[in-house]
């Protein structure tokens, strides 16, 4: 018995979500008093050895090129062939686009119960039980899960990893995969380059139809700069196509929880804040003192967002070296 | 082109959420259900499929019989039949179960279902739908093409977008915007009141998770207004106060 930690790679460095995921799996494998292994799939430069810092003690890495590109099918059978050798028990994986498949055909291949989105880390004093957010983060549910193999896929932030001096066994790991996964072809990448990844984002600074044009975003986008942020947008405004698909956050959008979410010009219908409820702290500017989303802020400013970005701009590149 | 769409049945996504019974169960008083947004998306462009291919589109939902005028609707906007699996969506692997054992007795060149349900967002159940009947599955897929045996599909990525050609037949979690929101005209109501609806019994285990609490997030504190002319103080309030800068 062990527990199982996928670390994702995105440009040969561990991602911090996969970083957290490494921490919060180390503190599961405490609670069930056994030991705490990553998996790292693609190849890189990286110190894996240093991962030991999070509390894993060894990484199994399958350095292939092949699997540079996230294929959640190939990497779903690595994944399976890492849990039968190390016995994992419990599998733990950084919510993300791979992630969330990588999950979702590990819990086929394995038979093994998936709860997403947990936020807590898991009751095992009687079961296994673990809290995760449900309704788009308008609520929560107590799930147990029952015997078997267990995969859990961790929301970002939730937990604040504590570094030891720890390092971990790095061992490299060659499982066969089946042609089948990868009867797709990649025939085409499109990746922004130079933006902060939005699910990844500490801060995030959104627009919405209150910014009244795509050619108004630079203040925006100075402000996300000033604060290194990403920058993300309501619904419309993607409908619009004033900002790209990736960059929607809602209900039907991405989900994010980062430790500041700065809203510009958005008034707050619920799905939208059904996409930013896991946020810390919420700010609303918005010239519309009745904007619902002043209700949901922590901070909130009453006014011209085009003359407040740029001043909020200037106060971050002042106090934030 | 043979289709199977699966739907789920949820809240409306403006619906207040609450719960009763000590807190384990759903209070469905004054909550508007719907077919899941994503399941939506994934039964139009399977329309539009079928309107561009020929062909047919089937509709499948794991849920009880309060959930039939809802499978009408989706039969009212140009799906061809229905089954109805009578049991309660214990969690997603059961629904997989289901889902594979009708996929097994039809073969179907296309399984589509949202990329996720809006009340678990569990994402979960195209993946394991996928590994039970040996097929691949992607998602979340945001454009969809047919050409004789083979989809070419534009699923995001992290900060981005990738375009893949893969052979049928797939299971695809689907999101916007694959495809418009179809909205059903008199014509189709009327049609879709004589079309099959089949109601079948589960099979497979039981669940291998369960829900067994819910809460509600702790109320919001009060928001802290800065005055449009001292707006500048906010960096300085996220650094010291909130210190989350």
């Amino acid at each position: 018995m062990s527990v199982l930690i996928f670390a994702e790679l995105d440009q040969g460095e561990v991602k911090v979500a996969s970083l957290e995921a490494l921490y919060y799996g180390a503190n599961v494998a405490q609670e069930l008093q056994t030991s705490a292994t990553a998996l790292v799939i693609g190849t890189t430069s990286a110190d894996l050895a240093s991962l030991g810092q999070y509390g894993v003690t060894k990484v199994l890495h399958v350095s292939d090129e092949k699997l540079n590109a996230a294929n959640a099918l190939a990497y779903a059978s690595v994944l399976a062939a890492a849990v039968e050798v190390e016995q994992a028990s419990v599998i733990v994986i950084a919510k993300s686009s791979l992630g969330d498949t990588l999950a979702a055909r590990s819990a086929g291949k394995l038979k093994a119960g998936l709860v997403s989105n947990v936020t807590e880390l898991p009751d095992t004093s009687n079961g296994f039980r673990v809290k995760h957010s449900i309704y788009t983060g308008k609520a929560f549910a107590i799930t147990e899960m029952r015997e078997g193999r267990k995969i859990l896929t961790l929301k970002k932030n939730v937990v604040s990893p504590e570094l030891s001096q720890a390092t971990a066994s790095v061992e490299s790991f060659s499982p066969s995969i089946p042609e089948t996964d990868f009867v797709a072809k990649v025939i085409q990448t499109e990746k922004a380059t130079g933006e902060i990844s939005l699910s990844d984002a500490d801060i995030i600074v959104s627009g919405g139809r209150g910014m009244k044009g795509p050619e108004h975003w630079k203040p925006l986008e100075e402000l996300a700069e000033a604060l290194h942020a990403a920058t993300g947008c309501s619904k419309p405004v993607s409908d619009l196509d004033w900002r790209p698909h990736h960059e929607h956050i809602g209900q039907t959008g991405l989900k994010v929880s980062p430790n500041v979410y700065i809203a510009c010009g958005i008034s707050g219908a619920i799905q939208h804040l059904a996409g930013v409820n896991g946020s810390k702290v919420i700010v609303v500017i918005n010239k519309d003192p009745e904007a619902p989303f002043f209700k949901a802020a922590d901070y909130g400013i009453v006014g011209d967002v085009f003359d407040i970005l740029p001043r909020l701009t200037k106060a971050a590149r002042e106090q934030l070296v | 082109m043979k289709i199977l769409v699966c739907l789920s049945i949820v809240p409306d996504t403006t619906a207040k959420i609450s719960f009763t019974d000590g807190d384990t169960k759903l209070n469905k008083t004054g909550v508007q259900f719907i077919a899941g947004p994503y399941d939506d998306y994934a039964l139009s462009r399977a329309v539009d499929l079928k309107e561009q291919l020929g062909g047919t589109v089937t509709v499948l939902n794991v849920g009880d019989a309060d959930g039939e005028p809802i499978i009408r609707k989706a039969l009212a906007v140009g799906a061809d039949d229905a089954i109805r699996v009578n049991a309660e969506p214990r969690d997603a692997y059961f629904v997989a179960e289901q889902i594979a054992a009708i996929a097994q007795r039809e073969s179907y060149d296309l399984i589509l279902m949202g990329r996720e349900s809006i009340d678990f967002n569990g994402g979960q159940v195209h993946g394991i739908v996928g590994e039970m009947l040996g097929l691949p599955s992607y998602s979340p897929v945001m454009k969809l093409e047919i050409t004789g045996h083979t989809a070419q599909l534009t699923r995001e990525i992290e900060g981005g977008k990738e375009l893949l050609e893969a052979p049928l037949p797939l299971v695809l979690g689907c999101q916007e915007p694959i495809a418009e929101w179809k909205i059903p005209n008199m014509r189709g109501i009327m049609t879709a009141r004589t079309k099959p609806l089949n109601v079948v019994e589960p099979t497979g285990q039981d669940s291998l998770t369960q829900a067994t609490r819910f809460e509600l997030p702790p109320a919001k504190g009060a928001v802290k207004m800065i005055p449009a002319a001292e707006a500048e103080t906010l960096i300085t309030l996220l650094r010291t106060e909130a210190k989350v800068l």
